[in-house]
């Protein structure tokens, strides 16, 4: 774009970063989309309980397996419980982990993975023992035999435990770019106005990295609310009678065929979630992409 | 008229893009004559590679080409790749602008001449690498049949441009296509590797395209001259004629705009305005009328043809019988009034550098890494920039002169020497003073294109320093616009992130950027030799105008001499590590007192075939030495023309005496016997 083509805008106000990648986000439909249904996931999981008529822990005796119905939405297990009062209430808890232990874990990887690739030295070199020593740890025992601690108490553990075997690898990778970026000459210039580290990592490095963190992010996501249940199936994690999806799926998918409400719910829903969190990166990751092209064409049209 | 060897007509080349269709090379037709050099200029983007892939049949798949490029009879573009084969590296060889990448590294290079022997010769394999021996001979190897059984790896990069020259003229092709063969490469080399050229011109009569941005090259050794701008040819012509008297306002506008090491020093240049188009849904006019100061309604209209201004010449200019009117009533790309330069008489010291060093450790092992030796990057510089001056460090690639900047604005105390800026001594600040200090001296990149961050809109880049020293919302907003129209932007870029900027306007945002907190000092990496041409001017006119109105002291770090005599007051000459020769820079190019300083100007191309083509040119033995391993005494004498003709006990202290730098007629030399 030309001097002379740009100097017939108006004179405007400028907008910051922050403005304009809110503004890009909200642009793209997908993604908006992507947030309402991640909002309506909400609504559903924790209004659902005050209109069913049925308590997750009770059993209704007189419907066991059956179908959908008028009294029973979503059918009946083979005790005679109520699927939707389960599906609501195992909801709530998976959206809660999976949001969490996404966030957090690639909150934690880019922090320590882009501190240590930024200072380099020492603190790099331990940083990195530290996670490489995590990942040798098998991470589903330890949670395993941790569980007897946390057992009966909050959930809200669980998502700690996730957290902290989940972080390593994407780590790994963001010290790798930092390690690159910190040599470009925008970072040079900033350490030369004397921009302190941490104000550099939040305001050039990150940025520069968000796709692959939001990818992470993404994709932590399904994984956490999967490993949940991997644990839960187990016994550890969430214990009977309080459900979470992945219990559910993971009781639901024997009879899948031939019981399919027992699967098919609780399973669509997490499909849904994840691919609206899918949406939702994506429009996070072109609004953080001044080179991306939809926006571009969205913003003409 | 000479009879044609390659006659492109008519040819269009286009590529898919996710923007639209780039329109390459857009309907040329050019000739190529047997014998001749034709030289190929254009800025990034225009076109003249394309133009010569197209020639040789290596465009991609995605490329879609029409028209026809005729050799013998021939036309190349309606042959499939196995029959090209037969005619490249055989009948046409092309030279290619990087020589490391273009060199097979796993293959002894004797052994890559020789397969191209093969595949076009029916010789024995022994026969093969004798020529081999023998072609790298002609290219000025030494010691051929030794260094044929080196890998591309072991050579410099003058050396590897001269093995593929040996790889191109093999089979002595009729035409021979160099995409900026010298670009890459040192003006010592450059003259070097131009002289090869010549040689192989003359030993196999081939044609030789060269494809270039940089019109000294063209006027040393082109006999013809076609300019491009966004995929046409507007101009061709023989080389004299054309530099003499151009025809197309671009053509005017470049070379009045390139600086010029015979120029008055402090002339300001002509500048193109606006940046080089994207060749992108290009609309039906002339390309260049939105920079043109000679646009009327006309140009508008429809896309100008070459058309003949005489038998010799051609042109494409819709206004074309009024050019020469309007250029001698002086509306065409004036040179403005020479600048003042030196405004205050002041001789207060803004820096002050003394016998500074940065050695940078050679490691070996693996697990245990222990110190095997160190490379002396920067090895005992002095500087003095006073204040309000522009002070040119200048030197080869790989001389220590961007270590020597990044030493200096990291406001440390150095392995040894001391840094005073303003009078004030680095290693004594503490962290607070060393922050508040960091406002005074400030630095511009090289490559504008990584100096700004792609994810922060520029408004927040420039914002950046003055958030850092804590000034308010609101004065950052004001400073902000304040910044970008002091370098020639409007207030309404300021929401863009960088990426909808050409090179000359992000060289700009990253001079306000630099200029957010009013430094006293700014330091100036090469800040043009990333740039087009055509906005080279702009840029350093602007940068010209800034030390006037702000009187700021510049530190400009640049290997281009020809920049150097326009813009600065002083230079010191750098070589492997430390400062050769000092002084005002009118002084110094006049009578350079150094050996290496005199090869150096000679070195450096004029775009003006006049007077490019009767001087003498002072050729460098090899290149610059490993800063690892340098030679003893004097640094320099493995490579100085002058120390043959010295008596030889002098010679002998070259070898073994490290000559000190010491004050001179102009300033500073170090050489035990200095010219002039």
């Amino acid at each position: 774009m030309s001097v002379d083509q740009v100097s017939f805008e108006p004179a405007v106000e400028r907008i910051t970063r922050g403005q304009l990648i809110r503004r890009r986000f909200f642009r793209n439909k997908t993604a908006v989309f992507g947030l309402c249904v991640i909002a309506f996931m909400f609504v559903f999981a924790f209004g659902g309980p005050y209109i069913g008529q049925w308590n997750y822990s009770e059993s209704d005796f007189s419907s066991l397996l059956k179908g959908p119905s008028a009294s029973h939405w979503f059918g009946t297990t083979q005790i005679g419980v109520d699927v939707f009062a389960q599906t609501t209430r195992g909801l709530q808890k998976s959206l809660i982990i999976g949001l969490l232990v996404a966030v957090f874990s690639t909150g934690l990887s880019a922090i320590v993975g882009a501190f240590a690739g930024y200072l380099g030295g020492r603190a790099d070199k331990a940083t990195m023992w530290f996670v490489d020593l995590l990942l040798v740890l098998p991470s589903f025992l330890v949670l395993v035999i941790l569980s007897r601690f946390y057992q009966g108490k909050t959930w809200l553990l669980l998502v700690v435990g996730l957290t902290i075997f989940d972080w390593m690898i994407t780590a790994r990778v963001v010290r790798g770019l930092a390690m690159s970026l910190r040599e470009r000459d925008f970072v040079r210039a900033a350490r030369y106005m004397g921009v302190p580290t941490r104000i550099i990592i939040f305001r050039h490095l990150l940025p520069n990295m968000a796709s692959i963190l939001i990818i992470a992010a993404t994709l932590n996501v399904g994984g956490a609310i999967l490993a949940e249940t991997g644990l839960s199936y187990l016994g550890f994690g969430v214990a009977a009678p309080d459900v979470s999806l992945g219990t559910l799926i993971a009781e639901g998918t024997g009879a899948a065929l031939t019981y399919p409400w027992l699967f098919m719910f609780s399973g669509s829903i997490l499909v849904l979630t994840v691919l609206a969190v899918s949406f939702i990166g994506d429009g996070l990751r072109d609004a953080f992409d001044p080179g991306a092209l939809r926006v571009k064409k969205n913003a003409k049209s | 008229m000479t009879n044609s060897l390659i006659e492109i007509r008519d040819l269009s080349v286009t590529f898919p893009s996710e923007v639209g269709t780039v329109q390459a090379v857009r309907n040329i037709s050019l000739d190529i004559r047997a014998g001749e050099v034709l030289g190929i200029v254009g800025e990034s983007g225009s076109g003249k590679t394309v133009t010569s892939l197209a020639a040789i049949g290596l465009l991609p798949d995605s490329a879609t080409v029409s028209g026809s490029v005729m050799f013998n009879g021939v036309n190349l573009l309606d042959l499939n790749d196995d029959q090209m084969s037969k005619y490249r590296g055989n009948q046409i060889a092309m030279i290619f602008q990087d020589p490391l990448s273009a060199l097979n590294p796993v293959h002894t290079i004797g052994r890559q001449i020789a397969e191209a022997l093969l595949i076009h010769k029916d010789i024995s394999t022994e026969a093969a690498h004798k020529r081999a021996i023998e072609l790298l001979e002609i290219v000025g190897i030494p010691r051929p049949a030794e260094r044929a059984q080196s890998y591309p790896h072991e050579f410099s990069g003058g050396m590897r441009q001269r093995v593929m020259i040996a790889l191109a003229i093999a089979n002595e092709p009729k035409v021979l296509l160099a995409d900026e063969p010298t670009t890459a490469l040192d003006v010592t080399v450059q003259a070097q590797i131009l002289d090869v050229l010549k040689t192989a011109r003359d030993m196999t009569g081939a044609a030789i395209v060269l494809v270039t941005h940089d019109l000294g090259v063209v006027a040393g050794i082109a006999d013809r001259v076609a300019i491009m701008y966004a995929g046409k040819v507007v101009e061709v012509g023989p080389v004299e004629e054309v530099y003499a008297q151009p025809a197309m306002p671009y053509t005017i506008g470049l070379l009045r705009s390139i600086p010029r090491l015979d120029a008055d020093p402090g002339e300001r240049l002509a500048s193109i305005s606006g940046a080089p188009v994207s060749p992108i849904n290009l609309p039906d006019s002339c390309a260049f009328a939105p920079r043109c100061p000679a646009a009327s309604a006309v140009c508008l209209t429809k896309t100008p043809e070459l058309i003949n201004l005489s038998p010799t010449r051609l042109t494409a200019c819709a206004r074309q019988s009024e050019i020469f009117t309007l250029q001698e009533s002086g509306q065409l790309f004036q040179q403005g009034p020479t600048h003042v330069g030196v405004t205050s008489t002041s001789d207060e010291v803004a820096l002050e550098v003394c016998g500074l060093q940065k050695t940078f450790p050679l490691l070996k092992g693996s697990l245990l890494r222990r110190r095997v030796g160190s490379v002396y990057a920067v090895d005992g510089v002095d500087l003095v920039l006073r204040q309000g001056h522009s002070l040119a460090l200048v030197g080869e690639s790989g001389c220590g002169k961007t270590t020597t900047l990044l030493e200096i604005l990291n406001m440390v105390a150095p392995e040894a020497g001391s840094i005073a800026v303003l009078g004030r001594d680095v290693a004594q600040l503490s962290k607070s003073e060393r922050l508040e200090m960091r406002k005074d001296l400030q630095i511009v990149f090289q490559d504008p294109f990584a100096s700004l961050d792609p994810r922060l809109p520029i408004g927040d880049a420039i914002a950046e320093p003055l958030d850092n020293f804590g000034m308010s919302q609101q004065d950052q907003e004001k400073r902000i616009i304040e910044l970008l129209e002091l370098v020639g932007l409007n207030r309404a870029q300021a929401s863009k992130y960088p990426n909808e900027f050409s090179g000359g306007q992000r060289q700009r945002i990253a001079i306000a950027r630099a200029l957010a907190l009013n430094p006293k000092i700014l330091a100036l990496d090469e800040p043009v030799s990333a740039l087009d041409v055509s906005v080279r001017a702009g840029v350093l006119n602007l940068l010209a105008e800034l030390q006037e109105k702000l009187n700021l002291s510049y530190l400009f770090v640049s290997h281009d001499l020809a920049v150097v005599q326009h813009v600065a007051d002083d230079i010191a000459v750098m070589y492997l590590g430390s400062i050769v020769e000092s002084g005002p820079v009118r002084e110094v190019f006049a009578k350079p007192q150094h050996p290496y300083t005199q090869a150096l100007l000679s070195a450096v191309p004029i775009p003006d075939p006049k007077v490019e083509r009767v001087r003498k040119r002072i050729l460098l033995q090899g290149e610059l030495p490993s800063p690892a391993n340098p030679p003893s005494g004097c640094r320099f004498h493995t490579r100085c023309h002058v120390r043959s003709t010295l008596s030889p006990e002098l010679a002998a202290r070259c070898a073994s005496e490290r000559p000190s730098l010491s004050a001179s007629k102009h300033g500073a030399v170090a050489c035990h016997a200095p010219l002039n």
